[in-house]
């Protein structure tokens, strides 16, 4: 696309988009949204600099290499989590039995695991959006 | 007589459902099927057990947590599938071009 006010809207928007898909990623145990919600929006920001700058220079800032691992380390985190869970706890993804810090509810640093599958459902489900949408352009540009 | 027998079984399907739909509750009540004693357990305790403000976030990974991680290895493996059908590699494009 070779349009200069589509490309300079796209800079300025796209950093915005993925600053608050992070947010609400990191704060899905306090306030709605979440990991899924959140990793979409990080997705479609990505979407879009893939559909305005070309398949080339997206290719850059992920790579297939980097999905790979993203898409196979979003899963292995969760069983990881699960596992110290079974390890600690006597149950898969135990939280409190697990004796993860619990914290103040209502911190940002609180709820124990919550957080940290939060962030790999995150990564999962933005990776998963741009790799379905590179594999599925990919040699139109 | 195969198609006679189709278009029974969807008369069938059709009546129980529509039985099914008109026998469901009009107005929003505690007599519900889905409102049972995990819903209070979960408004009640949720905040003590999980330590998250955000119900849903617990619910989603800790109390359903088994069920999420059944959701991301969908994810996983829907990519693994499309990537497997559509990714291409150099060496196959360049011997397409040759043929």
């Amino acid at each position: 696309m070779n349009d200069i006010i589509v490309k300079t809207i796209t800079r300025i928007v796209v950093p915005f988009v993925q600053v608050y898909g992070i947010f609400i990623i990191l704060h899905g145990h306090i306030s709605p949204g979440g990991g899924f919600s959140g990793g979409a929006m990080v997705g479609t920001s990505l979407i879009l600099y893939t559909l305005v700058f070309g398949m080339d220079r997206s290719k850059k800032k992920f790579s297939h290499r980097a999905s790979e691992i993203a898409e196979s380390g979003g899963v292995l985190v969760f069983f990881i989590i699960g596992i110290i869970g079974i390890i600690l706890g006597g149950s898969f993804l135990a939280n409190r039995d697990a004796g993860f810090p619990m914290g103040e509810s209502g911190a940002l640093l609180s709820a124990g695991m919550i957080p940290l599958l939060m962030i790999a459902i995150g990564i999962k489900v933005a990776s998963t959006m741009i790799t379905l949408f590179h594999l599925l352009i990919e040699g139109e540009f | 007589m195969k198609k006679s027998i189709t278009k029974l079984l969807f008369i069938v399907l059709f009546v129980m459902l529509t039985v099914n739909i008109l026998r469901m509750p009009t107005a929003p009540t505690t007599d519900a099927p889905a409102y049972n004693d995990t819903t209070d357990h979960y408004i009640d305790h949720g905040l003590a057990e999980t330590g998250a403000t955000n119900l849903i976030a617990a619910i989603l990974t800790d109390y359903r947590g088994f069920d999420t991680l059944g959701e991301t290895i969908v994810l996983f493996t829907s990519i693994v599938a499309v990537a497997s059908v559509l990714r291409t590699t150099k060496k196959k494009q360049e011997g397409e071009e040759s043929a």
